[in-house]
């Protein structure tokens, strides 16, 4: 201890301490603060820079979840709006084919009633004609075998009203 | 009686010494249960180890 | 990529080699000096070489390098002169080089003082250099108060200035480019470990602002001036009491003068024990707040002191076991030592910055903080 306290210098503590205030702030104002500073910018730029990286990442992933969600949604409305014209080109044909259905089956049973119609006619005229043949056959035959005319007339009428045809 | 307090002297050394040493190897247990706290598990046996050598030091000066 | 490795540690121990050969040629010169002049034996060669440690130990009035004495037994001295400066009570300032004290040789004579150099110490004499001693071999001549510009005062005033070359040359580099460059590189991390390992966790995230630049300081100051300790040049400042104790004391004052009510409270009214015990532990605390400082101190001091004398004397003992496994076994322990000594500059920079912070800490400690 002695060996200590002999050892000290006063005037080494003087100029250490003098010297070493004067380092210290000197280097303060010239070196330590810029450096820090410069340091703690870079730290916080890089910090605001993995933020804004966070985020846009975040937001990329929101986006990419409304994509989806739009993508989805459209599909799904293409999906309807296929299953509706689908539907309505079924309902069409369907339509269609009733109506055309219906309209031969008019056509059709206009034919039939215009056949029948024709039909009766032809009956009717064939009835007639077959009438007159018959007549002038008749006549020719009855010419022959009977003299009144008007007698035979009668005989062929109803005997031409019995006959039905068939 | 001169030389007793060298004795004295020499009896601190050895005693700082086991101290340190033990709280070395106590560090070294202490990673070698958890490596992933090593870097405070050294600051703390620095200083440890440090106010003991201090200690030593101070005696072995008084001396 | 290897091979510059390879290099890049071949260059390194060399390096090394280098210190501890130069220390060696240290030793040298005054071994053979000693055997040259006298044949002394080998006691008064462990005498020399106790006295040559001491001497580099010490701090002196002139920046001497390396003495030796040539064919003719003149000594010469390598280096050169520094201004002396004393406060001399009857006199007042006393301003000449220590040029006048030719090494302790002569009595150095101005405004009509006389001063004489006496184991690194300046003493006020008569004309003729006389110097009385006490019973135990003390000069008790009046001592001038000595200002001088020793060898160790321009050694910190050089490493003052190669910091702020450095520091402030990094310093601009951070205007023009966001990362560091050249030797700015080396220095951000440890300036970044400073400050995220030992400022942060110590002080806390709120105040440690305030302090940085005093870590910062010390710890490149006493690292830088331990490492430049180990070069052949040789000037240890930290092994200087002064210089520890001023360092200490910068400490102590700004922790006293930083502290807040929480610290006092804690010093003359510690919270949560019985009365009784609260006063007996006002003068325990008191004396630990000194004793603090005070340990920081002394731990520097000795750390160094210790580890250059026992490099030292390991150096010393070639000069003694003169024979081929003794000096060999002194180099190699020297080399392994000096090694350590690397160690141990970086080391204790950093535990009396990391204490210096601790105490900081304990300065600016909120209530709720722990």
């Amino acid at each position: 201890m002695e060996k200590l306290i002999e050892q000290f210098s006063l005037g080494l503590f003087f100029w250490q301490s003098v010297l070493f205030v004067a380092l210290v702030l000197l280097l303060k104002k010239f070196a330590w603060k810029p450096i820090l500073e410069a340091v703690n910018e870079r730290e916080e730029g890089i910090k605001n820079a993995l933020e804004s990286a966070e985020e846009a990442k975040k937001e990329m992933q929101s986006l990419n979840a409304d994509n989806e969600r739009i993508l989805k949604e459209a599909r799904a409305e293409r999906d309807t709006l296929l299953k509706e014209a689908r539907e309505l080109k079924d309902k069409i044909i369907a339509d269609a084919k009733e109506d055309a259905q219906e309209q031969a089956t008019g056509i059709i049973d206009a034919a039939k009633a215009a056949i029948e119609v024709e039909k009766q006619a032809a009956i009717a005229d064939l009835k007639t004609q077959v009438a007159h043949l018959s007549i002038d056959i008749a006549e020719k035959v009855v010419k022959q075998e009977l003299s009144a005319k008007k007698d035979q007339l009668e005989l062929v009428d109803k005997m031409l009203g019995d006959v039905t045809l068939n | 009686m001169e030389g007793l307090n060298y004795i004295g002297a020499g009896l601190i050394v050895i005693g700082a010494a086991v101290g340190i040493g033990r709280i070395g190897g106590s560090a070294m247990d202490a990673i070698a249960r958890q490596p992933e706290a090593s870097g405070k598990i050294q600051t703390a046996m620095l200083i440890a180890a440090a106010l003991i050598e201090g200690i030593g030091f101070a005696a072995l000066f008084a001396a | 990529m290897r091979r510059d490795f390879l290099i890049k540690k071949i260059t390194f121990l060399l390096f090394l080699v280098s210190l501890v050969s130069m220390g060696q040629h240290h030793g040298d010169a005054h071994a053979q000096h000693d055997t040259h002049k006298t044949e002394e034996s080998d006691s008064s060669l462990k005498v020399e070489i106790k006295e040559f440690i001491n001497h580099h130990l010490q701090d002196s009035h002139d920046f001497g390098l390396f003495s030796y004495e040539d064919d003719h037994g003149k000594e010469h001295h390598v280096g050169f002169s520094l201004p002396v400066i004393l406060f001399d009570s009857e006199t007042g300032l006393n301003v000449f080089s220590s040029s006048k004290f030719h090494h302790g040789a002569t009595v150095a004579e101005n405004n009509g003082s006389h001063y004489k150099l006496y184991h690194g110490k300046i003493y006020k004499t008569d004309a003729q250099g006389t110097i009385t001693y006490d019973d135990h071999h003390h000069a008790v001549n009046a001592k001038p108060i000595d200002f001088s510009i020793t060898k160790n005062v321009v050694f910190i005033f050089v490493v003052g200035v190669l910091m702020f070359l450095i520091f402030t040359r990094m310093a601009k580099n951070y205007k023009t480019s966001v990362l560091p460059k050249g030797f700015g590189r080396l220095l951000e991390p440890i300036i970044l470990y400073v400050r995220d390992d030992i400022a942060i966790p110590n002080i806390g995230h709120k105040k440690y602002k305030n302090y940085m630049s005093y870590l910062l300081t010390v710890f490149f100051f006493v690292w830088i001036v331990n490492l430049l300790g180990l070069t052949p040049v040789g000037i240890n400042v930290t092994n200087n009491i002064a210089v520890t104790l001023s360092l200490a004391l910068i400490t102590y004052l700004l922790t006293t003068f930083t502290a807040n009510k929480n610290y006092w409270g804690h010093i003359f009214w510690m919270p949560g024990v019985p009365t009784p015990m609260k006063i007996l532990l006002i003068p325990i605390e008191l004396l630990g707040t000194i004793i603090k400082p005070f340990s920081l101190m002394i731990r520097l001091y000795a750390n160094i002191t210790a580890g250059h004398i026992v490099l030292m004397s390991i150096i010393g003992m070639m000069f003694i076991f003169k024979n081929w496994i003794g000096s060999p076994l002194s180099f190699g322990l020297a080399f392994a030592l000096s090694l350590l000594e690397l160690l141990v500059a970086a080391l204790q920079a950093y535990i009396f910055t990391m204490l210096s912070a601790l105490y900081f800490g304990s300065a600016v400690e909120e209530h709720g903080d722990h």
